[in-house]
């Protein structure tokens, strides 16, 4: 519980977090950008969760239990898609979108 | 009487047609005609034998010929209802076992000189066999659908065998016509076959033709506009054998068959499968007999009658020595079909129905030797008009001697075989229907003036230029003429009215020596005049065909038949009626699925921009979509 700010305007805060993400997850016209793009997603969600369990249920821990759980599998996931990412790079010498367009019709 | 070898008979042709068939590549042409001939011979040797047993030994009993049926439940649909396979042995079935295997053995052994060079050699020979499997599946047939089923498969073999020259168009188009018609008026038969099982529930024959059964005596138990329905479906059975056997007006096909292999023209064309149809009408003769006293036989007596002058008169006119012989089978198919028609069932009475099956007996002895020796002079001048023939009686004395053995027998000269039968269709048609009689002696005339005309034409007159020097056939080739010649001779001494009967009891025929003599003497004077007309070349004919001036142009048309039928199929009914349905068919009902299709094509291409491989695309529809259903759900979902 913070004093003199309620769950509204941390909620605010997170929408806002979380549709910047997808805006910059749409635009992004490179991979890594659109990788922190995504993470931005991922933060909002685990600010949400916190927030929640602390306002709502503040004799519980499941909340913040997993927003650790999602910081670690993040964590994880960035790895693994940085990898592919580098790999994409050694294939085809960028990491711009608009190279990586041949799964269509 | 032991049958149990009888249904061999068929199949032994039936496996050297597989045999021939699958292997037809690897077989040596020298060895497939004589696996034909002896696959054949066994055949034929059964057939005698199983003459002999009936006729001689145990098919009489107390003075009537026995039926002997064997048979299975091939298809079970009722218990009442269901159709059978096997073997029925009656005087008659007998009797077209003999015709059957005698020529069809005789053409064999003929077209091992005849075909011999040929391309499809061990083809050839292969579809000979499948004809003779079927034709003897045909003939002893049990039930109406066995019959039906194995009349189709004759009418197969007759459509590969007449397009055997299968790169020669008009070959083609004689099958395929062929074909077609008698198919067309099968249809008939087949009505006929389901309306007698609808309303008798059976198809046995047996049951059929009883004369004390229950299909005869209760004819009259249903109707349709004014006739017995069992004589409406006697009638469309009819129509059924009037294709097979070129009667008046289905009768086109049959000079057009003349394009296949002579040998197979001897065969299928002149004594076998043409007389199916009147072997047809024989087989339900109690039937047509005594359904509404006897209805559908005049009809039957009339159109044969009619077929028969018909015929002849066409084949005064006509140059090609095969299509004259096409014409006179179908003349004298005619006479055998006013001898059933005018024939009466118990002892004398039936002399029609044992005069025809006579005739059908000779006929085939005699036309199949005309067709063989016609084949044998087609070989040694490579023509088979009239006008390349002459003088050849020097050049091949034994085809010569065996043709002149038949024109007299087809003539009614006693005492070849011909005249026995003729004489007998003569007095059954005398004591019947007067008008049928004239019409069958004026046929008669008509009938040995033709053959003569073209006998005179072939075999004397002056020598024509010929390219090679013509000589007489093989042996192979001579062999079946010389015992065919002596069948025609002999032939008609067999006492047939002993052993053929309607009632099945068998009675003593004798010649009627006024009619006879009516008859033979109509014979010579179309004999005579064919002599005085074409022994020598002169301008007689000429003069008298300008005289007939545009009834000559008609009847050398064939009365313009062919015609007719094109103008009713192209015209009427293929631009009438066919055109039309085909047009619905094309534009609205495919027209429908095609327009489904192309539609869902154009669509896809519109639309398949959207799967552009860009993962934001995605993405960002999916938000919209996401935002889409969660303001449907917050605001406007209300419950």
């Amino acid at each position: 519980m913070i004093s003199g700010i309620s769950i509204y305007e941390i909620l605010t805060v997170t929408s806002l977090l979380f549709f910047i993400g997808i805006y910059g997850f749409i635009t992004r016209k490179n991979l890594i950008s659109i990788l922190i793009s995504v993470e931005i997603i991922l933060n909002a969600s685990v600010i949400n969760f916190v927030v929640i369990n602390k306002y709502l249920y503040p004799d519980m821990l499941q909340g913040v239990i997993f927003s650790i759980f999602i910081i670690a599998v993040a964590a994880a996931e960035t790895a693994l898609a940085v990898s592919i990412i580098i790999n994409l790079y050694r294939q085809i010498n960028s990491v711009e979108v608009k190279d990586t367009e041949i799964m269509k019709y | 009487m032991n049958i149990s070898y009888i249904p061999l008979i068929p199949l032994v042709p039936l496996a050297v047609f597989l045999l021939l068939g699958i292997f037809n590549k690897k077989i040596k042409p020298s060895v497939s005609g004589y696996i034909g001939v002896i696959g054949l011979s066994i055949s034929t040797v059964l057939s005698l034998n199983a003459a002999y047993q009936y006729f001689f030994i145990s098919g009489k009993v107390d003075g009537v010929y026995q039926t002997f049926v064997d048979k299975t439940v091939w298809m079970h649909f009722t218990d009442s209802l269901h159709i059978d396979m096997g073997v029925l042995l009656d005087p008659i079935s007998i009797m077209m076992l003999l015709v059957v295997s005698i020529v069809s053995l005789m053409v064999h052994i003929y077209s091992r000189g005849y075909m011999k060079g040929d391309d499809g050699y061990t083809k050839f020979f292969a579809f000979l066999s499948l004809f003779s499997f079927s034709m003897y599946g045909l003939v002893l047939a049990t039930n109406l659908f066995q019959i039906y089923i194995f009349w189709e498969l004759v009418g197969v073999s007759s459509y590969l065998l007449i397009g055997y020259y299968y790169t020669k168009p008009s070959a083609v188009a004689a099958a395929k016509k062929a074909f077609i018609v008698t198919r067309f008026a099968d249809l008939g038969f087949l009505i006929g076959i389901l309306i007698i099982g609808y309303y008798t529930g059976t198809f046995d024959f047996e049951t059929l033709n009883n004369p004390e059964g229950n299909v005869i005596l209760n004819w009259a138990s249903s109707s349709f506009m004014g006739l017995s329905v069992i004589t409406w479906a006697l009638i469309l059975i009819f129509i059924g054998g009037a294709g097979k056997s070129a009667m008046f007006p289905l009768h086109i096909w049959l000079p057009d068959a003349m394009e296949g292999p002579t040998p197979v023209s001897a065969l299928i064309h002149a004594a076998t499968m043409v007389v199916a149809g009147v072997f047809l009408v024989a087989r339900l003769f109690p039937m047509y007999y005594f359904v509404e006293n006897g209805f559908a036989l005049n009809i039957v007596a009339y159109v044969g009658a009619f077929s028969a002058l018909l015929a002849a008169i066409i084949a005064i006119t006509q140059t090609d020595i095969k299509r004259v012989l096409a014409f006179s089978t179908m003349s004298q198919l005619g006479y055998m079909m006013l001898a059933l028609g005018v024939s009466g069932y118990d002892g004398h009475d039936g002399v029609g129905y044992m005069a025809s099956m006579f005739h059908l007996f000779t006929h085939a002895m005699f036309k199949a030797l005309l067709f063989l020796g016609a084949g044998s002079i087609i070989h040694a001048v490579h023509s088979n008009y009239l006008k390349d023939m002459g003088g050849l009686r020097k050049y091949m004395p034994i085809t010569h001697i065996t043709f002149l053995i038949a024109a007299l027998a087809i003539s009614g000269v006693p005492p070849f075989a011909g005249f026995w039968s003729k004489d007998e269709i003569l007095v059954a048609a005398y004591e019947h229907n007067k008008l049928i009689y004239y019409v069958g002696v004026f046929v008669a005339g008509l009938t040995a003036f033709y053959i003569f005309r073209i006998y005179f034409g072939i075999f004397w007159g002056k020598d024509k230029k010929y390219e090679h020097k013509p000589k007489e056939s093989p042996w192979s080739m001579t062999f079946p003429l010389i015992v065919l010649a002596i069948l025609s001779v002999v032939g008609g001494f067999i006492p047939f009215s002993e052993f053929i009967a309607a009632d099945k009891v068998g009675f003593t025929a004798h010649l009627n020596y006024p009619l006879a003599a009516i008859a033979v003497s109509v014979g010579l004077i179309g004999i005579i005049l064919a002599w005085i007309f074409y022994k020598k070349e002169n301008s007689l004919s000429d003069t008298y065909a300008k005289a007939f001036g545009p009834f000559y142009k008609w009847a050398y048309d064939k009365f313009y038949f062919d015609e007719i039928y094109l103008f009713v199929t192209k015209k009427i009914l293929f631009k009438r009626v066919s055109g039309p349905i085909a047009k619905f068919d094309k534009k609205i009902v495919d027209g429908t699925m095609v327009g489904i299709g192309n539609t869902t094509v154009l669509g896809s291409r519109k639309i398949k921009g959207l799967q552009s491989g860009r993962v934001q695309d995605y993405a960002f529809s999916f938000v919209i979509g996401v935002v889409i259903i969660a303001i449907v759900f917050i605001y406007l979902w209300t419950v």
